[in-house]
């Protein structure tokens, strides 16, 4: 018999549902998977094996009973920014230390309603600022994947880095992650998992921890796209918590893999090929394009000229929002609290100690363009850029075009600690190039690996579609996956 | 438009950031950086353009104004550093 940790959720839903194994047999193998692993890996942050068991044990008993959820009995992992009942819940920030919310988020409530078993919660850059998971208080975690030849460790990409890790290395069936500007997508990419950010507003963001709470959507990343398929539609719905989120059927997405994409026009926009982009990125383009084009889509050259501000513009908004949204940890109501000689000296402290570089860097520039004099000059220009970049797309799609194909990120996996990064925080941010466009669009994008490089490392396109039109996403990223076929690391650890 | 120390301390306290010496020096260069890198957005021509405020055209979903949850306060000050029957402890305010 195969190891239970490497079936697909769509084989283990199969291989639970006629009894050839337990809930709690899979919970085992991957509890014994991660207790191997993740001294090396450090996907997981907290792991709640009594949790697991019993509830593993209940999706046993409601299978038995002929009462099972859509992931009954499916082991899966989430992402610390996601607030779960009375487990650690900290966005990997010191200062929410000791943070045990009494509540649990939609997203993940929604999970456990169908069935699924959680293991524990997943490394995270700090808030979710940050593409590599380095900026983590609980350390950086390694990605399963080396280039060929080389015992160099190299980032799992960020901020959803230890649900990427996870997924790739087998530690879990599959992953809650975020994205805000490219943290489901540009991780994904890097492991040669799928990741898919929905529209926003498919999730409920309830219970998330806030970052940008314009630009950040919840969605899964998975070993495969039904896998994907399968976990978007138990973490969709409609929340009255949420007033940003939609009151939309939710399609049963597996139902589109396998439905043909001929006579579907895919668009290329120009303006995705950047300078100094690795010729790898080129040539998995060029083989997405051949792909599809094979299947019987038509190719189009489209334009979307105001994609070079999308990042700049990002870098004002998201900062922006997360400055506000996180002046409520000032030591009083949860977490972390240094004392001061007065109240205002306490937050100061409390702050300081509490958030890492990266988040008081992001802290500082939001509450500069928000500060007296630079509002017009920066936020609002920004948001006025945002209008433009979504028209772009808007008049793509309304000139015929399905959906867009572009590279996920402009190279592959990076080294862990790397200098040049760094010292520079924009080259940094430069990684999620690609991704951010589709969040200040607020559109559904979806990371599909498509080769490896000459190094041996995975490579991810990405298909941005239609507000709510994630059906077209996971039919076309179908295709591309049929045809590249899947991509695992080979067990070093 | 370029960030100096002053700024960065007057940024700093805004943000209710403590900032050492050491610290807010390193900022300078660090914020200059990002703002020169996002300063390429006044070159777009941005006249007649609505600034966005929602990404999908909806209109806000009301409920009613009823109570609908409450009697928690054990659970919400469940995680503070510092309480005292239910209220929320600070250093003193008001002399």
């Amino acid at each position: 018999m195969t190891e239970l940790t490497s079936l697909t959720i769509a084989e283990a839903r199969e291989k639970l549902t006629s009894k050839a194994i337990t809930a709690v047999e899979l919970t085992d193998a991957y509890l014994g998977a991660i207790e191997a692993a993740n001294a090396t890996i450090n996907a997981y942050i907290t792991v709640t094996p009594d949790k697991a068991r019993a509830m593993a044990k209940t999706s046993d008993e409601r299978i038995a009973a002929g009462k099972a959820g859509a992931l009954e009995g499916i082991p899966l992992g989430i992402k610390d920014l996601f607030a779960t009942e009375g487990v650690h819940t900290q966005a990997c920030s010191h200062i929410l230390d000791g943070f045990q919310p009494k509540y649990e988020s939609t997203v993940t409530q929604n999970l456990w309603d169908d069935g699924a078993v959680m293991l524990g919660k997943l490394n995270m850059d700090e808030f979710a600022m940050g593409s590599s998971n380095e900026t983590s208080y609980y350390g950086p975690v390694i990605n399963p994947w080396k280039a060929e030849g080389s015992n160099h460790q190299l980032v799992p990409g960020g901020s959803s880095g230890g649900s990427a890790a996870a997924v790739a290395a087998h530690l879990c069936a599959g992953a809650t992650a975020t994205d805000t500007g490219g943290s489901i997508r540009q991780p994904a990419a890097f492991t040669g998992t799928v990741g898919i950010k929905p529209t926003y507003g498919r999730c409920s963001r309830w219970g998330t921890v806030a970052f940008a709470s314009s630009l950040d959507q919840a969605g899964p990343i998975a070993r495969d796209v039904r896998d994907a398929a399968i976990l978007l539609k138990s973490m969709a719905s409609v929340d009255a918590k949420d007033t940003t989120s939609v009151d939309l059927p939710i399609p049963d997405y597996e139902a589109a893999l396998g439905q043909s994409v001929k006579g579907m026009k895919i668009g290329i926009p120009k303006e995705y090929r950047v300078d100094g982009m690795p010729e790898d990125i080129e040539k998995l383009w060029q083989k997405g394009i051949a792909y599809l084009k094979d299947a019987g889509a038509e190719i189009v050259d489209i334009t979307l000229p105001h994609t070079k501000y999308a990042l700049p513009a990002y870098y004002i908004v998201a900062p922006a929002e997360a400055s506000s949204n996180l002046a409520r940890y000032d030591g009083v109501r949860y977490g972390l609290r240094v004392d001061g000689k007065d109240i205002a000296d306490m937050y100061e402290k409390t702050r300081a100690a509490g958030f890492g570089t990266e988040v008081k860097r992001r802290i500082m520039i939001g509450t500069y363009v928000l500060s007296a004099g630079y509002y017009d000059a920066y936020y609002l220009q920004a948001q006025k850029v945002r209008t433009l970049i979504k028209r772009d797309f808007e008049l793509a799609f309304h000139a015929g075009v399905d959906a867009i194909l572009t590279p996920a990120t402009p190279s592959s996996a990076f080294g862990i600690a790397d200098e040049n990064l760094a010292n520079d925080p924009v080259a940094m941010y430069l990684n999620d190039i690609f991704t951010v466009t589709v969040n200040m669009a607020g559109l559904p994008g979806i990371a599909v690996p498509a080769g490896l490089d000459s190094k041996g490392l995975p490579l991810g396109l990405q298909l941005i579609g239609k507000p709510f039109e994630e059906e077209t996403l996971f039919r076309t990223a179908h295709v591309i996956e049929q045809a590249a076929g899947k991509f695992t690391p080979a067990k070093w650890w | 438009m370029s960030v100096d120390l002053a700024t960065v301390k007057r940024v700093a306290r805004l943000a209710r950031l403590a900032v050492s010496e050491e610290e807010a020096n390193r900022m300078v260069g660090e914020l200059n950086g990002i703002i020169n890198f996002v300063e390429q957005l006044s070159e777009v021509d941005v006249s007649g353009i609505e600034p966005m405020t929602s990404v999908t055209p909806m209109e806000m979903r009301k409920r009613q104004d009823a109570v609908t949850d409450g009697d928690k306060a054990d659970d919400i000050v469940a995680n503070a550093p510092e309480t005292d029957r239910n209220f929320f402890l600070v250093p003193k305010v008001v002399e």
